[in-house]
């Protein structure tokens, strides 16, 4: 903690961020306003601020317009980021913690190289292999399978797990190895148990990169039924004329999701941010 | 037990990492009958050299450099002043963390719309009207998208304003591995809270803020999102915004240059090693201690 405050520094404190926090708040404000005016009302000076003619129309049309080509399929493209955030999410608990538990406890040849190369693969951002998979996906386009099977292996992640399995004392796995339960059975019975922060925080940091995910789909989606929701945001916000009240309905209903896990979760994400900085 | 997730990364990071390399030696066109032809150089001479294609990666790099050179020292900034403001016994407190924080979580898809409309052209644009009114009638409607004078400053205060919280998150952890006895001392010394700032806050952060620096430099490289979504909808001027992703995106995927794209993402990924390396470099004395 910081030096302790006197009531004046208190008070000089509060004024300041309550200013600072006002404005940093000021858009976030006024996308939740904006999906509850009517549409001609959004782009309105000043007044766009203003909680005048609020209804939920603008969030029942997103939902229900099933003809409409944009909105239309709302709920389709919920559904698309959802099914991968779920595939991703979930499939990458499994595998990189059983690569972390199989680099971090188990001893076989090769073992170190293996992990100087996942992390010589932490050094590869995703955006300097997007073309090249691109290119040898190419005949793959709009396949639901191809948004999610290159991000359920991540180097990062693995990183992540291995320092966490590596702080817990060997001492405990030794009890039920000496038992007779093989590398899985402790694995799973054992340190998966244990291990809830950090898969808590690997979750929630893949689900929000993955819900956010969009140069992918981007190159890999034309086709709006395998469209994920921000790909459809840029695709709806881009039609003319707008319809802005719709537009931000719809962009209160795509960061809603992220915003409810990141409220029930927020302590472990917070620490999964700042646990695999400090290590750095 | 590691080997589905080594066999995955090996196919989708490791594999197209080294078929990037190989096709930026090729002449290679998506959905042209020719077969590719070898190219050597070529395609790296033209990104360099050949005025017509060297123009737009140029620009795009230059632009990068302009984001990153701007983003990195007042994003950090801001992050460090708002964690030290964070960084104490208050009621609220976790709230106000959270506000700050809460841009993170917005997908930068929505970011941009959001941005759009705020610095839409029309006096009806919520920055304009807001000048309008505090400049008693003298500012009118300007086009900051669309403006190739502010088009970058609207991409690096938009994304700021979603990144910054994510920095500021780390930071607070840094501080708050700082023991207090160590302020205790300095307020006995007398040391004003500037002192304090210089000689207590910033050594105990150092390693932190190396961090934070490099990791954000790195991140300003990968810069594409809200750049695309603006050029295709938003009205943002395209010459003052592309990045080198922009470009690699739509030399691939709009000129269908599959050669060409790899070689940007083979000199993109050179920067991004070279500056994580010299991260690495300046982080760990710090860590051997």
């Amino acid at each position: 903690m910081g030096p302790t405050p006197t009531p004046l520094r208190r008070f000089m404190d509060y004024a300041v961020l309550s200013v600072l926090a006002f404005i940093f708040v000021l858009p976030v404000l006024y996308l939740f306003l904006g999906s509850l005016k009517p549409s001609d009302e959004v782009l309105d000076g000043l007044s766009g601020f203003l909680p005048t003619n609020l209804s939920f129309d603008n969030y029942s049309a997103v939902l229900s317009s099933l003809n409409s080509d944009s909105t239309g399929y709302f709920w389709r493209f919920m559904g698309v980021s959802l099914l991968l955030a779920f595939v991703v999410v979930t499939g990458g608990l499994f595998v990189n913690s059983m690569a972390a538990y199989g680099l971090s406890r188990l001893k076989w040849r090769g073992r170190e190289a293996v992990f100087t190369l996942i992390l010589l693969m932490m050094l590869v951002p995703f955006e300097s292999v997007a073309v090249p998979l691109f290119y040898l996906f190419n005949d793959q386009r709009n396949t639901l399978y191809i948004l999610a099977l290159p991000f359920i292996a991540n180097a990062f992640s693995v990183y992540q797990f291995h320092t966490f399995f590596r702080s817990i004392p060997p001492s405990i796995e030794e009890a039920a190895r000496i038992d007779g339960a093989g590398p899985w059975r402790t694995f799973f019975a054992i340190v998966v148990p244990m291990s809830k922060p950090a898969f808590a925080s690997v979750a929630i940091l893949t689900f929000l990169i993955q819900w956010g995910s969009f140069l992918w789909p981007v190159l890999m989606v034309s086709d709006p039924s395998v469209r994920p929701l921000p790909l459809e945001m840029s695709v709806f916000q881009g039609q003319q004329p707008p319809d802005w009240g719709q537009i931000l309905a719809f962009g209160v209903l795509l960061v809603l999701p992220v915003l409810v896990v990141f409220a029930f979760f927020q302590r472990w994400f917070v620490q999964g941010v700042a646990s695999s900085a400090v290590k750095g | 037990m590691s080997a589905p997730a080594v066999v995955g990364l090996i196919a989708f990071v490791g594999v197209p990492f080294g078929y990037a390399v190989v096709l930026s030696f090729y002449n290679v066109r998506l959905g042209s009958p020719l077969a590719p032809s070898f190219f050597g150089l070529e395609q790296y001479r033209r990104l360099f050299t050949d005025p017509d294609l060297s123009g737009p990666f140029l620009r795009a790099l230059l632009n990068n450099l302009t984001f990153a050179v701007v983003v990195v020292p007042v994003q950090t900034a801001l992050a460090l002043g708002l964690a030290i403001l964070l960084n104490r016994k208050l009621k609220a407190i976790g709230l106000f963390r959270s506000l700050f924080f809460m841009p993170v979580v917005f997908p930068m898809a929505l970011v941009a719309v959001i941005w759009r409309l705020i610095l839409a052209r029309s006096d009806q644009g919520m920055l304009n009207s807001a000048l309008h009114a505090v400049s008693f009638g003298n500012w009118g409607a300007f086009d900051w998208l669309g403006d190739s004078a502010t088009a970058m400053a609207s991409i690096i205060v938009l994304s700021i304003w979603q990144g910054v919280g994510f920095q500021m998150v780390i930071l607070l952890a840094g501080l708050q591995q700082i023991p207090g006895e160590l302020y205790e001392a300095a307020e006995l010394d007398r040391a004003s809270r500037w002192q304090q700032f210089r000689h207590v806050t910033l050594p105990g952060i150092r390693g932190t803020l190396v961090f934070v620096v490099m990791l954000t430099s790195v991140l300003s490289f990968r810069v594409f999102d809200q750049v695309y979504v603006l050029v295709r909808g938003g009205g943002l001027d395209e010459d003052a915004t592309r990045t080198v992703m922009y470009q690699a995106v739509t030399t691939a995927f709009d000129q269908n240059n599959i050669g060409q794209a790899s070689a940007i993402t083979v000199v993109f990924f050179l920067i991004v090693v070279v500056l994580t390396l010299i991260q690495r470099r300046v982080v760990r004395p710090e860590n051997e201690d």
